[in-house]
């Protein structure tokens, strides 16, 4: 049954709503699979093997009695430990919230209940979501399965590597300057960020609630665009989702035509900094557009610059408030120092023991940003340069209908490599932080392989504020071009990954 | 700009309620100081008359009904808890014993 790891989610709901094969063949094949490689690729942190053989066994008698399924009810999914689960620990990554358990589900995971896909386990990520290796999880990296001693990327660099090395067909990620975009693009598979307030936000656990959004990983567009309908939509949980309904996104995915579209390339996000062949590989993805019909632009976003610079204050700013619940006293870890402390000594110890140091990093720099007589000088300016990158995306999409460029300056890097430079690791994100500080939705999926070390490199599309669609409708077109000139999914080229009988 | 230093980390971890050692202080300082440096051109960019954006889609007030919707029992509610008793959240002394 390994055949039916390699199936696509869209390709898996066909055969089982033929029943070709059942759920909990296609359930127990992807456990397996976990059981055999996660060892080496450590995706997971926790496996939910009961309850998906469970949902898996409701959905085949379900069909049996010929009930009236959701399309995609027996294909399985992974969810990233950010995200919280009823029935299975939540960590987000951290020591802090080691084994606590949510008593309630996030609005995404009671949609995945209501399509009745069976939920394969918590993926890894860096801690509360703040990196882009994978690396500053409290419970040790991801590896990335094209090159064990190489990031995943971050922070979602488990689910990214769960979907590439088999281990499931789709996975949730969250975005808040690019974890699921550049865990995807260094990983060769496809990662979307919806427009901010398309998916609800309830039960993610929040970083930055202005840039945070959860959003599909997958191995094909399609399969992202099928997931993306399950999960959006509006939630009254969420003050800030969009009472905007979904609309066609695998529809748009199916159509998948350019033919008179407007491509925008951004002058600022390349040269520079990107790796050659990154750069190779986007312009032949360039050409491939161009030849299905496509108009290629050029269009300048001059303020993107200062992203960077703006999204590390913006960022942290909302990451040190919103991180001040762990205090020790309604959940997750609480450390008592010795002799009769009060609680103030007692949330000091608590957070010391309980953060790694990325996450203390950025709550000191929040806590700095914030402060009296910062204030104006760093959030408030900060806040203006989101406002001008605002203004470079409105005028780039009145001469683009869609923009694009390389998700990630490099191909991944060596596990290690920049752990001890923060200011390195956050430059991998200087392409991706735009879409998150304006709102739009951003699409990565793979462009090919670097000459220089053999390793994937992504391609961004980005749109319109609710302009999702677009994405999936050029994505699709340039996945085909691409699948074409290779013969077949980039993935296929991946070295096998050795399976071994122990694992989980 | 500011720059920062071992002081402004020392106060700023107790603003924040995070104990840190003489070697974290020291090594935080140093890394911090690299990183407020680099995006302190910031305030920079753009002059009095840019408005600023704190929320990415605009949206106006959301109100909902005023009834009870889901909620948590007691019991799920201190299920996470490190401590609890009678039915509420246990935390140690909030004042120093006099």
């Amino acid at each position: 049954m390994t055949d039916l790891i390699h199936l696509s989610a869209d390709v898996l709901a066909r055969k089982l709503a033929a029943q070709e094969v059942s759920a909990v063949e296609v359930t127990q094949a992807h456990l397996d699979r976990i059981g055999a490689v996660d060892g080496a690729i450590h995706a997971f942190l926790h496996v939910n093997t009961d309850e998906a053989l469970l949902v898996a066994a409701e959905v085949d008698k379900a069909r049996a009695d010929g009930d009236a399924l959701h399309p995609l009810a027996g294909v399985p999914i992974a969810v990233k430990d950010l995200i919280v689960t009823k029935g299975q620990p939540t960590t987000a990554g951290s020591r802090i919230l080691e084994g606590w358990q949510s008593p309630y589900d996030a609005t995404v995971v009671k949609k995945l209940r209501a399509a009745r896909m069976p939920i394969l386990g918590k993926t890894n990520l860096d801690e509360f979501a703040m990196g882009s290796s994978t690396e500053h999880s409290a419970f040790g990296p991801t590896r990335n399965p094209w090159d064990l001693d190489r990031i995943p990327g971050g922070s979602g660099g488990g689910s990214a590597a769960a979907v590439a090395a088999f281990e499931a067909p789709l996975a949730l990620g969250t975005d808040t300057g690019g974890s699921i975009r550049q865990p995807g693009a260094v990983t060769g598979t496809v990662g979307v960020k919806p427009t901010y307030g398309g998916v609800s936000r309830y039960g993610a656990i929040a970083m930055a609630s202005s840039l945070d959004q959860i959003g599909p990983v997958s191995r094909t567009v399609l399969d992202s665009a099928l997931l993306h309908e399950v999960i959006g939509g509006h939630d009254p949980h969420d003050s800030t989702s969009l009472t905007d309904p979904v609309g066609a996104l695998v529809e748009a995915a199916r159509m998948g035509q350019v033919e008179g579209m407007r491509i925008g390339v951004i002058k600022e996000l390349q040269g520079e900094g990107y790796q050659a062949g990154v750069l190779t590989r986007f312009h032949e993805s360039l050409d491939l557009l161009r030849s299905a019909g496509a108009e290629i632009v050029e269009v300048s976003c001059p303020n993107f610059r200062y992203a960077l610079e703006a999204y590390y204050l913006i960022m942290p700013s909302e990451a040190s408030s919103n991180l001040a619940k762990y205090d020790g006293v309604r959940f997750g870890l609480r450390v008592v120092p010795d002799g009769a402390p009060t609680i103030e000594r007692v949330m000091g110890a608590t957070r010391a023991a309980g953060f790694g140091d990325e996450v203390k990093r950025r709550i000191i720099l929040g806590t700095y940003a914030l402060s009296a007589g910062y204030y104006d000088a760093y959030y408030g300016s900060a806040q203006k340069v989101r406002t001008l990158i605002q203004r470079d995306f409105a005028a780039a999409f009145e001469r683009a209908d869609v923009l694009i460029s390389p998700t990630a300056p490099t191909t991944a890097f060596k596990l290690g490599e920049k752990l001890d430079d923060p200011l390195a690791m956050y430059l991998n994100d200087v392409a991706t932080i735009p879409a998150n500080m304006a709102g739009v939705p951003g699409l990565s999926l793979p462009g090919g392989l670097a000459d220089e070390d053999g390793l994937p490199v992504g391609i961004q599309l980005l749109a319109p504020a609710r302009q999702d669609a677009r994405l999936y409708r050029v994505g699709a077109v340039l996945e085909a071009l691409l699948e074409e000139t290779w013969g077949g999914p980039l993935l296929a080229k991946a070295p096998a990954i050795t399976e071994s009988a122990g694992g989980k | 700009m500011a720059e920062i230093n071992r002081d402004d980390v020392a106060h700023l971890a107790r603003l924040a309620h995070i104990d840190m050692t003489d070697e974290e202080l020291d090594r935080m300082a140093g890394e911090l100081a690299v990183i407020v440096e680099s995006i302190k051109t910031v305030s920079e960019v753009a002059g009095d008359d840019v408005p600023a954006t704190s929320h990415p889609i605009p949206l106006s007030n959301v109100f909902r009904e005023d009834v009870v919707g889901e909620t948590l029992s007691n019991e799920e509610a201190l299920l996470g808890a490190p401590d609890n008793a009678d039915g509420r959240f246990k935390v140690p002394a909030i004042l120093d014993g006099e």
